[in-house]
């Protein structure tokens, strides 16, 4: 679908035969990956915990540098990028939504265009725009801190903070993984949507096959550093690798099993 | 009589402003001295391992030098530099009281500012510090608005520490010249005047806390990011020090200053002088609870204008003369030692307060003692005490050389509770000052020197080289020379130690040996 689309124009990010180790070497956090996101593609990397997924995200906004391959952002190789340029134009969701204890809402959502050098009132207006967008009220929150905010709303906060300064790309660290069940299921259904209308390019790092299956138009693999599979939900299910297969057994059997408790003409 | 109907309160508050105000504005630019090199360096160590780690043991071990000999050793350190700065550049500065204070102070401030700003900022949440980096700061960005602010609690609670350290080590700045709380304690101390200690102790504990708690209120309103608490604790504080410095700031600068050492008939004799100078027309003020080894550095840099030593301390301690001397040639010697200096020697109190060995009329009797030379073959089984400086100064070298005394046990005391001590018979002899009031009081003995091992002391008045032609203070100062006798001074000593005030006590003696 979207794919189809896409895929003659130049990626928005591209990962080209990047290695990246730490520790002297001694650990391989990501081994010759090359990998290609289209623009206005929603690419969720999946992975277990050490598999390397969150190193690949940090070396697109240069958190991290590569020791050895290729990152390119829109063409160009980041090496050559000021960072601090380059990550204020990529919007970055954190794990838990990493908000600013000591700014309100408005503080941390404000935060790039500040830095920006936005005039205050834009930002002000932008504030305003964005929690509408990501559907909290705009009184009620503003001026509130963190700490006052559920799950939810912080990860809500969070996503707007990405947003504020426009950003075409949008990198997101297991945004929802600590979120309870039916927020999480709310949360990603508001992301894809938000995805679709600002005709973003996502890179989302979880852990959980099944989110990605869900929200994601295509899935990378990454296992141990490497990049077992990667391609649509349809392409990665008939993948041949062990690993892949492994982690794909769990929402089968869900599927199955929820196919089975919820027939379809039971709940008409 | 209750406690609070006491004369000597009334005194003690007189004195309070100019007190607080000194003891506030030394604690203040030495808090912030301390802030402003402490909060940059523990910024700069806090990413280099090896800095962090010389600076947070050096800090460490500043903390375990002795308040007070961390503010004596500023005293000579910043001589020798005014004395470069002099030659290098022909502009002096004076090293006595504030600068050495202030220094010596902020140095010890440094610990717990360094110490938290570095634990404070390591316990910034790293995934913060990310997501700061990942929203486009720059490492100054990331500092200044993530950073600082998060750790700011954990600072704060450092410059508590620090201030409350601060306002009580800064009591014990009296010694090398800068007026503070510490004045009562060391003038109470010396003239057992304990109501006086008190109220200096309480002056001191109140202001620290008074602080303490406004910073931990503003600590507080950062905690709860509660803008109300920490501009209310801002306000207190800023209110507190424009109370505590305005009085002192508006009262008029005295033209002269009178300086005394730490003992009590010092004490009295600055209070003797100050009225004298009073009586003329002229305004004084008495830095008292000098150092022996600070008063004259003090009156030479023209820091203090007039004080009272004496010949044998100044001939052998200031300007090391070996060996011994007759009394005439000690003076002629001090005469043109002083001159050189610039100094003045308007002329000789009438007394000598020289060190003595000193024991119990009925013990020296019965051991049939009466000379230093009768001592020396009982010395081996015997204790003695003597003041901080006894043990360290020619006059001792002498005396052990002349008589070959040798002690079981040397002790070091308080001046004023040697005499106590050998009255009752913990120590045996004492190295005590043969001016002294307690003599008498405790019916003690001044043992013969025949060999002539002590130097003599007569107490000399002296002006400083700004006033070496100050005709005015002359005049105001001339009819001292020659009119206290030791048995005048005996008295007011003892009269000085038993409670009244060096004020009172100076006004009684002048009564008596007034010329008439």
């Amino acid at each position: 679908m979207l794919a189809t689309m896409t895929r003659d124009a130049p990626p928005m990010i591209a990962y080209t035969a990047v290695d990246k180790s730490f520790d002297g070497g001694r650990i391989k956090a990501v081994d010759g990956v090359s990998l290609a996101v289209a623009r206005g593609e929603l690419l969720a990397i999946v992975g277990g915990s050490g598999s390397g997924k969150t190193t690949l995200l940090r070396l697109a906004n240069r958190l991290i540098e590569a020791d050895a391959g290729r990152v390119e952002i829109e063409g160009e190789d980041v090496q050559a990028a000021d960072p601090i340029a380059l990550r204020r134009r990529i919007g970055t969701v954190f794990q838990a939504g990493a908000l600013f204890p000591h700014l309100s809402v408005a503080g941390n959502i404000g935060i790039t265009p500040k830095l920006l050098g936005w005039p205050r009132d834009a930002i002000a207006a932008r504030v305003d725009e964005l929690l509408d967008l990501v559907r909290l009220d705009r009184a009620q929150h503003r001026s509130r801190f963190p700490h006052e905010l559920s799950g939810g709303q912080r990860q809500r906060v969070g996503v707007a903070r990405a947003l504020a300064a426009k950003p075409a790309i949008v990198l997101m660290d297991e945004p929802f993984g600590a979120l309870d069940p039916l927020t999480r299921d709310a949360l990603g259904e508001d992301f894809r949507a938000l995805h679709q209308r600002l005709q973003l390019t996502t890179v989302l790092i979880t852990h959980d096959i099944t989110e990605a299956l869900l929200l994601a138009d295509r899935i990378a693999v990454m296992h141990k550093g490497r990049l077992l599979e990667q391609g649509t939900p349809a392409e990665v299910s008939r993948s041949t690798e062990p690993y892949v297969a492994e982690l794909l057994q769990t929402p089968r059997r869900q599927a199955q099993r929820l196919g089975a408790l919820l027939p379809q003409d039971g709940a008409a | 009589m209750s406690l609070f109907a006491d004369p000597r309160w009334r005194d003690a508050f007189a004195n309070l402003p100019d007190y607080l105000g000194a003891h506030v504005r030394v604690s203040l630019a030495a808090l912030a001295l301390g802030l402003a090199i402490s909060l940059p360096l523990a910024i700069l160590a806090r990413h280099r391992p090896v800095l962090r780690g010389a600076l947070l043991s050096f800090a460490g071990i500043v903390q375990t030098i002795p308040g007070l000999a961390l503010l004596a050793l500023f005293y000579p350190l910043l001589l020798a530099l005014a004395a470069l700065s002099l030659s290098a550049f022909g502009v002096g500065f004076s090293a006595f009281g504030f600068l050495p204070a202030v220094l010596a102070l902020a140095l010890y401030s440094m610990l717990p500012v360094l110490r938290n700003t570095i634990t404070g900022l390591d316990a910034v949440d790293p995934a913060l510090v990310e997501a700061a980096q990942g929203v486009g700061m720059t490492q100054r960005q990331v500092l200044t608005m993530v950073e600082l602010p998060l750790a700011l609690p954990v600072i704060m609670a450092g410059i508590r520490t620090a201030a409350v350290w601060v306002i009580g080590t800064a009591t014990l700045s009296t010694p090398i010249g800068q007026t503070s709380l510490g004045n009562y304690i060391f003038a109470g101390l010396q003239t057992q005047n304990w109501v006086l200690v008190l109220f200096g102790c309480a002056a001191a504990a109140l202001l620290a806390l008074a602080v303490d708690q406004l910073l931990a209120l503003i600590e507080r309103g950062l905690r709860l990011r509660s803008r109300v608490r920490a501009a209310l604790g801002g306000l207190g504080l800023a209110a507190l020090i424009a109370a505590t410095l305005l009085p002192s700031l508006a009262g008029a600068r005295s033209t002269y200053v009178i300086g005394a050492k730490t003992f009590t008939e010092q004490y009295v004799l600055a209070a003797l002088l100050e009225q004298r100078l009073a009586a003329a027309g002229l305004s004084a003020t008495t830095r008292a609870g000098l150092g022996s080894s600070v008063i004259y550095d003090a009156l030479k840099s023209s820091d203090i204008d007039a004080y009272v030593d004496y010949s044998g301390t100044l001939w052998a301690n200031q300007f090391k003369h070996p060996g011994l001397a007759t009394r005439d040639q000690v003076l002629a010697d001090l005469k043109q030692d002083l001159a050189k200096d610039g100094v003045t020697l308007l002329g000789e109190i009438g007394f000598a307060n020289a060190y003595a060995l000193v024991m119990p009329r009925a013990k020296a009797e019965a051991q049939g003692i009466r000379s230093i030379a009768d001592l020396a073959a009982r010395a081996p089984s015997m204790t003695i005490a003597g003041d901080y400086e006894f043990f360290s100064r020619p006059e001792w070298a002498n005396l052990r050389k002349a008589y070959g005394l040798a002690f079981k046990t040397e002790r070091q005391m308080q001046p004023d509770f040697m005499y106590a001590a050998v009255a009752s018979g913990e120590v045996d002899i004492i190295a005590g000052y043969t001016s002294d009031g307690l003599i008498a009081k405790y019916d003690l003995v001044v043992l013969d020197d025949p060999r002539q091992a002590i130097p003599p002391y007569d107490a000399v008045l002296l002006l400083s080289p700004k006033h070496a032609g100050d005709a005015k203070l002359r005049d105001a100062l001339k009819p001292l020379p020659g009119r206290i006798d030791i048995e005048a001074m005996r008295a007011a000593n003892l009269q000085a130690g038993s409670g009244s005030t060096p004020d009172a006590v100076a006004r009684a003696l002048w009564e008596k040996v007034k010329p008439r």
